[in-house]
């Protein structure tokens, strides 16, 4: 298994001269790709044997020859637009295989947000030093080898910068289609709200087909003093797919960052996120439902670290299980010393259809400060037979009381979404067996 | 409409209810009385079909058809109605949406179409003026956050939606204000016709004087040690549970009133 393992990493290095070689980068961005590469040679893949990933094996993905994408002209996805949300119209930018595509994107309701190529930018006078100050500060590649991989493969990426008070209605969506066969990917996104902006930012990542590939995915976002930040990420890979992704958030002072994580697709899907608070009166909602069943595996990992007083951090995350289905849930809270007047809430519920179903849930709190205000707590847990019994004695069925019951249990989370049709489409996937529509 | 012979029941292999014989016909309102522990609420639920109680012997026929063989869900489309004491938070359910999906389910088991929620909004206004509740309580989550009386209430306004022919009422009246007392009981008063018929289960007299009934039945140790018509109710207001304890231990039980 060992050699193996070097095997596919050094498919991984030989690949990354290739990049170098087709896109070459700015100097200081050809030194962070190169220290990356040397850096995910030194770690490798994640391991059970470390601790955050205990319950999440990679010793499959590892061992396999995905093949790194080095662009996506050739892949044909049809129009881009079917993949836009109603209320993202012209704010729609389509990514293929971790490359944006300027032909199938629509930005003419952008306004004064700039939402380009990220690896373009980089040699673009107006944003050349904020992307030098931010990119890989956040999602650091010293410590994760999948970040690492990640940033050596940086050849394009979605760079958001979201101008001094501006303040967009329109949610801005990007949607990562994922599809050709036993490649890998590696969408990058860098997101940087400046002081009192406001928006809103999907991620949407879809399959173009079934097929079996990899995605490795990461997102920064950077919020200036005073800025709003509402963000929805949804994954529904093919099925057969590995995803891994890595969401990382700063907050200035008195900012506000609102994130719900939707985790439906992927045969093996991790998400690490983490939000930083080092100024005083940010706010953050991290929020996630992940739907699994079959054999699915899927992992969430959150940090929230309060190092400042007067902070808010509110977590909710619930899952639903079916099938032989498989769940881990690790959220940890720091409240650093002097974060005082912390206010943190952290809650996992998982609900399981089936015997075979398995959730570890971790939830942690660790506080070096003395006034403050937290809470966490878990939950795994199966359809309550007195819930089940009630709905029947109104004459609701067993079955479609289970769907009910799993609806509602889901809803918690897709109530707070604020796009009436991202809530519709979640409504309407967690509703498969129940033939009827509950809109009332 | 109903008809309840020698039944015995219990749950977990402990028999409560020690042969039953209850009959119940349109148009009549009958009380369940008697002491904690009597299996007055054990009746409730066998009727409504609770699948942890368990009949051991005797029959219950209900429009001339075998109730236990009913699953629960078969008896409500069928008319069977139980407003429970301790009604249940459906978290994520709003009240009408849950309201329309048993309306209508009701609805296609008795071939009829079903209705929109535009049609089934209008429908749920008028019902609601029976327990004089409140709209907001409509779009918030089945009695999730629901005061207790609000939960009683919401319960008659399930029963004013799906309109049954015989309703169990399992101590409605358990935990209600005076003011939440006569909604509830005037919202049950407004939904008698003589084509239906209800069985209020209840400890005490009180509920009695605002929904009154044509036949009063007491519950001792699983068998009904008295009955009478609506004084017997006084009679227990006034004397307590223990004389019809002391009087009847070891008493079979009595012919049902028809």
């Amino acid at each position: 298994m060992v050699t193996e393992l070097v095997k596919s990493e050094n498919s991984y290095q030989a690949a990354f001269r290739e990049v170098r070689e087709l896109s070459p980068a700015a100097p200081w961005l050809e030194l962070v790709r190169n220290s990356a590469i040397d850096r995910f040679e030194q770690l490798g893949f994640p391991s059970v044997r470390e601790e955050e990933w205990k319950y999440t094996n990679l010793a499959t993905l590892a061992k396999e020859s995905f093949v790194p994408a080095t662009n996506a002209q050739h892949f044909d996805v049809g129009d881009g637009s079917r993949f836009a949300y109603p209320e993202t119209r012209g704010a729609h930018l389509v990514v293929v295989d971790g490359f944006l595509r300027e032909d199938l994107s629509e930005t003419s309701a952008l306004g004064d947000i700039v939402a380009t190529d990220l690896f373009s930018a980089v040699s673009d006078a107006r944003y050349n030093k904020i992307i030098r100050k931010y990119l890989a500060r956040n999602a650091g590649y010293h410590n994760n080898g999948l970040a690492a991989l990640n940033t050596a493969f940086l050849q394009s990426g979605v760079f958001v910068w979201i101008p001094k008070n501006v303040k967009l209605e329109k949610p801005v969506q990007i949607t990562f289609i994922g599809g050709t066969a036993n490649s890998a990917t590696f969408p990058r996104v860098l997101v940087v709200a400046e002081e009192n902006s406001s928006a809103m930012l999907i991620e949407n990542f879809v399959a173009g087909g079934e097929e079996r590939y990899f995605t490795n995915a990461v997102a920064e976002i950077v919020l200036k003093d005073g800025a709003h930040l509402g963000h929805y990420r949804l994954q529904r890979d093919s099925k057969k797919a590995f995803h891994v992704s890595t969401t990382s958030a700063e907050l200035g002072r008195a900012s506000r960052y609102d994130t719900t994580s939707i985790n439906l697709g992927a045969q093996l899907s991790r998400h690490d996120v983490s939000v930083v608070m080092d100024h005083e009166g940010a706010e953050t909602s991290v929020d996630g439902l992940y739907m699994v069943d079959s054999f699915q595996h899927t992992d969430t990992h959150s940090v929230i670290d309060h190092k400042q007083p007067h902070c808010t951090s509110h977590q909710l995350y619930k899952g639903i299980l079916d099938g032989n289905a498989r769940a881990v849930f690790n959220g940890k809270i720091f409240v650093r010393e002097g974060a005082q007047k912390t206010d943190a809430i952290q809650t996992n519920k998982n609900l399981l259809l089936s015997e075979r179903a398995h959730v570890d849930t971790k939830p942690q709190l660790e506080i070096y400060a003395d006034d403050v205000k937290c809470a966490h707590g878990a939950a795994v847990g199966q359809i309550e037979p007195e819930e089940l019994f009630y709905l029947e004695t109104r004459g609701i069925g067993p079955e479609l009381g289970r769907s009910l019951l799993t609806y509602g249990f889901a809803e918690e989370v897709i109530a707070k979404i604020k796009l009436e049709s991202i809530r519709a489409e979640l409504d309407a996937i967690v509703l498969r067996q129940l033939h009827t529509s509950l809109e009332a | 409409m109903l008809e309840i012979r020698n039944l015995h029941a219990g749950i977990d292999g402990k028999e409560i209810l020690k042969g039953i014989n209850l009959t119940v016909n349109k148009g009549e309102i009958h009380a369940i009385m008697g002491p904690n522990g009597s299996g007055k609420s054990t009746l409730a639920k066998v009727l409504a079909g609770h699948p942890q109680y368990e009949v051991t012997a005797g029959e219950i026929l209900y429009e001339g058809r075998n109730l236990l063989e009913m699953s629960p869900d078969q008896r409500a489309r069928e008319g069977v109605f139980m407003a429970f004491q301790y009604p249940i938070e459906v978290p994520g359910v709003s009240n009408a949406q849950f309201l329309r999906l048993a309306y209508n389910e009701k609805r296609k088991h008795l071939g009829e179409e079903e209705l929109d929620p535009l049609e089934f909004k209008d429908l749920l206004k008028e019902r609601a003026k029976v327990v004089e509740m409140d709209a907001t309580l409509m779009s918030r989550s089945v009695n999730e956050g629901f005061s207790g009386g609000e939960k009683k209430r919401n319960e008659i306004l399930q029963m004013a939606v799906l309109e049954p022919k015989l309703a169990v009422l399992d101590e409605t009246d358990s935990g209600l204000d005076i003011d939440a007392l006569r909604i509830v009981a005037n919202g049950v008063n407004q939904l008698l016709t003589p084509n239906n018929a209800i069985i209020v289960v209840t400890h005490y007299q009180r509920l009695l004087n605002y929904i009154v009934p044509d036949f009063v039945h007491v519950l001792a140790s699983g068998r009904i040690a008295r009955e009478g018509g609506k004084e017997l109710a006084l009679e227990l207001e006034s004397k307590g549970y223990d004389w019809i304890k002391t009087a009847d231990s070891g008493k079979g039980a009595v012919a049902p009133a028809q």
